[in-house]
């Protein structure tokens, strides 16, 4: 059955399902989803709370105002796109959002992420410096790629990490799990990790003979 | 009559049901398909799973990509409304500050309560549970046989559609042809898994999960379910007629607006409001069942939570289903001069003998995993696990710890959340290759098992404390016996013994039982309070859930439960609810009530 036919099936069996049996509404309940938190409380950081709308699209953004300025979003773009270089034909990760997630993290109102907000901040800010004293006074985002390297070289933890540079290594395990974290959740990023699932279909078609084959079961 | 609003509320109902979940959904489906006027009182929000859930968002489509929130524990998508670990306004109280003895309480504040987000895994007890003193000479022994119940589990299996298979293995009953779905198929990791440790006698097996595999068979199975009710039949059949199957797609924890797996909203209680004869009443919190000089149940109390107001409405007969805690929560609360110590509790029980699973989990790194081909692995969570295996040599004294469990595991690339992209240091063209390489290359196992009740793990009512409308809270007393403790830590060992079979890399297990096992209450079976017996001085019900004190109030959860066997509560709940209800139908007809 071809995806279409298999929408078009979903399509119609959940408008079927919603029009056949959806609970009589009473007056009770509608004044009750008006009266609800609506999940979207506006500049402050109040957080999402225990009853938000979940059935809509959220961007970073809508729930609380991000923080980052102009400087250290140039600094963030560029850092994502080193790190997870897009494959030929795709999207760079600062084309999909992902420095957008950085900002929502650290400017939001829980224990869990403020306290990456100094870390995230104060690393951007030192990535900055330390390109403009190797590079005369460039940004990182103006580097040239292998310029760019050259410092994440030093601070990523793949060889041995100097003392003067352990903050920054911090900073760069830190900043890679937020920017893979926001990348890997994307379209694009299911493409590029191999999940291809969240896709309705009629029949759970298992493992295919490739992958039975890749582990020696047939 | 449907989802009502307070001015709407009839003078005096045939039962007052409190609770819209497992046991509520069912009493109310039972009762109301058999022609009896019920009101069922939810202490949280309506909640329609049809327009509210979130089938096809993708984590970047959720605030912090999903993240785990205090108000959201089980992060953002996830169906719990108003819920979690702590409910807000209405907190709960340890006896103890000793981190071990801490028992951890989930609560969910919606039309169908724990229903909506729960891991639809259906498994029955078997013969065994229902005996386990006899069988050990630990605990105590239902006041019924698994050969007394099955007929209600092949009714609950048929209403709610079940998937799994028959694998005719020790104390993990079949069902007669006819209730099970198909199953579906495991995926390549689960097979690799079931091959290298068959050599340990380690069965995988399909599980059994509230899921359509399929559609139901609405032409059949509605009179088999009511035979000689027609009307019922016509009501139930229109209802399984609109249930879609699985699409095999979106997680069932968010709930599932096509109806394909069972929550009460989208299962029990759509048949049952077409009856007509059903009243639900949303955002209303009984805290006491009341009751007349004739020392019967007369209604209940409840807070009008809109408004902060107490209110009464009557009823002939009640049925508590407000989950384990709460139910016992109500009848400690219900004290008055002819009930000193509480509704029900002459024996002293109400309260007592709190039980749930055995928790623990292992993971590890499987480089056989890794570079899978690319193909679809999301299916339906858990599609296959390992019942407990070793009987013959628990019962011949050779393990160490008297009670089985069993143990769930799922492999495969599934959606990326918070902390995708693990890999070594590095970043660039190579580090993108090892995630790829590693994404799904892992394993991660988990124990169920069962805890024998003891007398160090009970609540109480708080001497002090109270809810936002001054109600008495819940204090917890908690203790692990040496059998969970040792029980947790020959979990670790089976799971790394098998992380190993598979080639896979894995720490050493935990050696100290108290580092393995997760704390009481986090795995979310909690059940008992109001032990079932046949002695009225040893049990708070009779084997129909009667209060032996006031046999017109009924308990329809897990409160009442005996033991909780390495089989999850929920579908045990569902059957015995149904039989407890036809039986009440009985005794209401009969005027014995």
């Amino acid at each position: 059955m071809d995806r279409r036919e298999v929408l078009r099936w979903i399509g119609g069996a959940a408008a079927a399902a919603a029009a056949a049996s959806r609970l009589p509404v009473g007056e009770a309940q509608t004044s009750a989803r008006i009266g609800r938190q609506t999940g979207a409380p506006g500049p402050g950081g109040a957080r999402i709370g225990s009853d938000p709308i979940l059935n809509k699209n959220y961007s970073p953004g809508d729930l609380w105002p991000l923080t980052l300025d102009a400087a250290r979003r140039r600094a963030a773009a560029a850092l994502c796109d080193l790190i997870l270089p897009p494959e030929p034909g795709d999207k760079r990760p600062s084309e999909l959002g992902v420095p957008d997630f950085i900002d929502e993290w650290i400017s939001s109102p829980y224990d869990e992420t403020s306290k990456d907000r100094p870390v995230i901040v104060d690393g951007l800010a030192w990535i900055d410096a330390e390109s403009g004293r190797r590079f005369g006074g460039k940004a990182f985002a103006d580097l040239a790629e292998a310029q760019q390297c050259a410092i994440a070289d030093d601070i990523c933890g793949k060889k041995s990490v100097k003392t003067e540079f352990k903050t920054a290594q911090r900073f760069f395990e830190r900043f890679r799990w937020l920017a893979a974290s926001g990348y890997y959740t994307t379209p694009q990023g299911w493409k590029d990790i191999g999940y291809v699932g969240n896709v309705p279909t009629i029949e759970f078609a298992g493992p295919t003979p490739e992958a039975l084959r890749h582990l020696g079961l047939i | 009559m449907p989802v009502i609003s307070e001015k709407e509320l009839q003078p005096v109902y045939d039962v007052i049901v409190v609770g819209s979940g497992a046991g509520g959904g069912q009493t109310a489906y039972t009762l109301t398909m058999n022609g009896v006027k019920v009101l069922m009182l939810e202490a949280g929000r309506y909640y329609d799973p049809l327009t509210e859930t979130p089938m096809f968002q993708s984590r970047a489509q959720a605030p912090l990509r999903g993240m785990s929130t205090r108000e959201k524990p089980f992060g953002f998508h996830d169906a719990t409304v108003d819920g979690g670990w702590e409910v807000p306004g209405e907190p709960y109280t340890q006896a103890s500050d000793n981190p071990a003895q801490r028992f951890d309480w989930w609560r969910a504040r919606m039309l169908g309560g724990r229903t909506n987000h729960w891991g639809r895994i259906s498994l029955r007890n078997g013969p065994y549970d229902f005996k386990p003193r006899s069988r050990d000479g630990l605990g105590f022994d239902w006041p019924m046989t698994y050969e007394e119940v099955a007929p209600w589990y092949d009714k609950a299996e048929m209403l709610v559609g079940v998937y799994g298979s028959n694998e005719g293995l020790e104390n993990t009953p079949d069902s007669p042809e006819g209730c099970l779905l198909p199953p579906p198929k495991a995926r390549a990791g689960e097979l690799y898994v079931k091959k290298h440790v068959a050599k340990f006698g380690i069965p995988v097996i399909p599980i059994h999960r509230a899921i359509l595999s399929v559609r139901q068979d609405f032409e059949k199975l509605p009179s088999k379910l009511h035979p000689g009710n027609a009307r019922a039949q016509r009501i139930l059949a229109e209802s399984m007629k609109a249930r879609a199957a699985c699409f095999w797609a979106t997680d069932c924890g968010r709930g599932c607006s096509i109806r394909a797996n069972y929550q009460s909203t989208t299962v029990h209680l759509p048949p049952a409001l077409a009856t007509g004869n059903l009243d639900i009443l949303c955002d209303a919190h009984v805290h006491t069942v009341t009751v007349g000089k004739d020392g019967k149940a007369d209604g209940v109390t409840y807070i009008d939570k809109k408004t902060g107001k107490e209110r009464g409405v009557k009823g002939r007969a009640v049925v508590l289903a407000a989950s384990s805690g709460e139910t016992a929560r109500i009848l400690l609360n219900s004290r008055s001069a002819r009930h000193p110590a509480g509704l029900g509790n002459s024996s002293g029980l109400v309260g007592k003998y709190i039980m749930d699973t055995v928790g623990a989990k292992l993971g590890g790194s499987v480089p056989a995993f890794e570079n899978l081909p690319v193909h679809n692995e999301e299916g339906a969570g858990t599609h296959v696990y390992i019942p407990w295996w070793l009987y013959k040599e628990q019962h011949a004294g050779k393990l160490g710890f008297a009670r089985g469990y069993h143990i769930e595991f799922g492999t495969g690339r599934r959606m990326p959340g918070l902390g995708a992209g693990s890999a070594g240091p590095g970043y660039g063209k190579a580090y993108k290759e090892e995630v790829r390489l590693r994404y799904g290359a892992g394993i991660g196992f988990a124990g169920r098992g069962e805890m024998i009740p003891n007398e160090n793990s009970f609540c109480e009512l708080d001497p002090s404390v109270k809810d936002k409308w001054g109600i008495p809270v819940l204090r917890f007393h908690w203790k692990w016996s040496e059998h969970e403790l040792k029980q947790a830590v020959h979990m670790e060992q089976t799971f790394a013994m098998m992380i190993e079979a598979i080639g896979g890399k894995v720490r050493k297990p935990a050696t100290d039982g108290a580092k393995a096992i997760e704390p009481g209450g986090s795995i979310i079976h909690e059940v008992g309070g109001a032990i079932m017996g046949d002695d009225p001085r040893k049990s708070v019900t009779n084997r129909w859930h009667q209060l032996w004190d006031v046999p017109n109030v009924v308990l329809n959860d897990g409160s009442a439960f005996c033991s909780n066997a390495d089989k999850n509560p929920t579908l045990t709940i569902m059957a015995l609810a149904w039989r407890s209800s036809e039986h009440l139908i009985e005794e209401m007809r009969k005027g014995n009530l």
